[in-house]
């Protein structure tokens, strides 16, 4: 396996995420779709970190694992509380405010 | 492999930092231990302490030049003049959030979050005289954040920044006592859009560390001078920018903006619409100047052309508005490509004069959107422009002072607006994008329209009957509009102090 390879993985599935968070409609989901870009980048930064021989990229990916954690956290609590009200978590629901 | 070493911290350039995030964690201490009754003013005092000790301490250090951290952060005049700005509209957003008198139970903000709203317990909630505390510590770790986004001097401390000032606030937008769900929405959106657009960033991120080796701002731009046009460089560049410009509110990034600014509290719009623009083009300068000021001739056609969609989209899509929320928020969007021809202008006249247009815009949004919170009927705020019909007649103070503010937002001279434009302007025609400019004096024409049927409206219509009443604001908020008056009115009639102040401390270290 070279180099390269990981590379275009890791960009396979960071559009991958960015496509589902275009198409999909539940907001669990379009979350999940973000982690999925997030993971993805980490991906590349181990990739590069070997590449280029320095640790920078790995010590990136633990901040980036940490971010998401806490980004989690905020994220299901606002979208817990948008579903206890409405009982769905579709963001097709979430409409009042446009225009 | 050579051990790692610690990195030399110079606490005192981090002081005006540490003092506002220092208060913030103090906050979340206060929030559990101190009793409920006594909860408001400590909080209130603490977030204040915090801030205006920032003030201070980024005054204290004017005139600092240096690169501290191992590299991550530059205490430098942009990133000085941007923190004391920041700092002063958290205070002043702090004292907005504080107003007890406009709403009958008291505060602005829900009483329990987490009761779903339209149960029976969130109706006993909403009158009742209860207040939630949690807000202030959440804005000043937002505050905290903003102020680290200005001085980061390598991306990885830069997206950490990002998130910081992020997560608090999409909290903060979802914490309204009226219309829980149109606040909840905004939330929602904010938070959704916010991770997808830092997903991009992070992405972003990754390509030039991949490209350059490095994430230091200072080595990228050696990379990025040397190499020019390499493509990952450059597809990394237009990923940070994305992140970036989605923060500032830039067409066609700025979906989430009319959206977020009008179901937030709105002190809570107030401070995003204020301080985030600043700590945005704050990130923005510092990326493109320091990491790709080698490289200019790369971003610049990016660069232009979002400014153009920005005015073009922001001034035609804002006449079609018929709340005043929603309006303001298409009115920041052209403002946001207003600062980016400041942005395209050459060197150092171009910082000065985005520096000095950040500081008027924000003065002046913030005193715009404090404005609003005085006009409500039944169920909070009427921020619809039929129910300012005739305001003047119920007002006549509210009714000048909005008209003020407007005419600022819209340039006239002896406003800060029409200083801040003056300066951008100069700067681009400087550049030689003088056909930006041109573009730029035609948004500003079309939005002055929108902007003067707000005033039209206020003084020739009739009022409604029934309509909205005007509350009488307590001590924060008549706080906040006389200083927010005052300066949007000495910036226009003398802005030479400040605009040397801009002009000596826009020199960027990387």
């Amino acid at each position: 396996m070279t180099i390269a390879n990981y590379l275009v993985l890791a960009a396979v599935l960071f559009t991958v995420g960015a496509v589902g968070v275009l198409v999909r409609r539940n907001a669990i989901v379009v979350f999940m779709c973000v982690e999925l870009m997030l993971n993805s980048v980490n991906l590349t930064l181990v990739t590069f970190a070997r590449s280029t021989g320095s640790l920078d990229g790995q010590v990136i990916a633990f901040f980036v694992m940490v971010v998401a954690a806490a980004e989690v956290v905020v994220g299901l609590a606002i979208i817990m509380s948008v579903y206890r009200t409405r009982r769905s978590a579709s963001v097709d629901d979430v409409n009042l405010l446009k225009y | 492999m050579p051990p790692i070493q610690a990195p030399d911290l110079s606490y005192a350039a981090l002081a005006p930092l540490l003092f506002v995030l220092g208060a913030a964690a103090a906050g979340v201490l206060v929030e559990a231990f101190v009793p409920r009754a006594a909860r408001h003013r400590t909080q209130v005092a603490l977030a204040l302490v915090g801030m205006l000790g920032a003030l201070v301490g980024t005054v204290l250090l004017a005139g600092t030049e240096e690169v501290t951290a191992a590299g991550a952060l530059a205490v430098d005049g942009p990133a000085l003049f941007l923190q004391g700005t920041i700092a002063a509209l958290g205070a002043l957003s702090v004292l907005l959030f504080s107003e007890r008198a406009l709403d009958p139970a008291g505060s602005a903000f829900v009483a329990a979050a987490a009761v779903p709203a339209g149960t029976v317990r969130d109706r006993e909630l909403a009158t009742s005289t209860r207040v939630q505390t949690e807000v202030y510590p959440l804005a000043s770790f937002a505050v905290g954040g903003m102020m680290l986004f200005t001085a980061a001097n390598d991306l990885l401390v830069m997206f950490v920044a990002l998130e910081v000032l992020s997560l608090p606030l999409y909290l903060m937008a979802g914490l309204a006592r009226r219309r829980r769900l149109l606040s909840q929405e905004a939330a929602v959106k904010y938070f959704l859009l916010g991770a997808f657009a830092s997903a991009f960033f992070l992405y972003g991120l990754a390509l030039v560390y991949g490209a350059t080796g490095s994430i230091r701002l200072a080595d990228i731009g050696a990379v990025a001078g040397r190499t020019g046009s390499e493509p990952l460089l450059l597809l990394g560049l237009g990923l940070l920018v994305v992140g970036l410009m989605f923060k500032a509110g830039v067409a066609p990034f700025h979906t989430w903006t009319p959206d977020v600014y009008q179901g937030a509290p709105t002190a809570v719009t107030a401070f995003m619409a204020s301080a985030t623009k600043v700590a945005a083009f704050g990130a923005v300068l510092r990326l493109l100047y320091v990491g790709f000021g080698g490289a200019a001739d790369t971003w610049r056609p990016l660069v232009y052309t979002l400014a153009v969609l920005s005015m073009v989209v922001g001034a035609v899509l804002g006449l079609t508005q018929t709340d005043l929320k929603r309006m303001l928020a298409y009115s920041s969007i052209a403002h946001a490509g207003f600062l980016l021809t400041g942005v395209l202008g050459v060197d150092d006249s171009g910082l000065a004069a985005t520096m000095f247009y950040l500081l008027a815009y924000g003065l002046t949004t913030l005193g715009a959107f404090g404005l609003l919170t005085l006009v409500r009927d039944g169920d909070g705020e009427a921020s619809a422009l039929s129910g300012w019909a005739g305001l003047a007649q119920r007002s006549p103070v509210v009714a000048a002072l909005m008209t003020f503010f407007l005419l600022a937002l819209a340039g006239l001279p002896l406003t800060s607006g029409f200083t801040g434009k003056f300066a951008v302007f100069r700067a681009t025609i400087e550049a030689g994008a003088w056909p930006l400019a041109v573009v730029a004096l035609v948004a500003s024409a079309v939005a002055a329209f929108f902007y003067l049927r707000v005033v039209v409206l206020m003084y020739f219509a009739e009022p409604a009957p029934g309509g909205p009443t005007v509350g009488v604001p307590g001590l924060p908020t008549a706080v906040v509009l006389a200083v927010t008056a005052a300066a949007t009115l000495l910036l226009g009639l003398l802005p030479g102090a400040v605009l040397d102040l801009a002009r000596s401390a826009a020199v960027l270290v990387g």
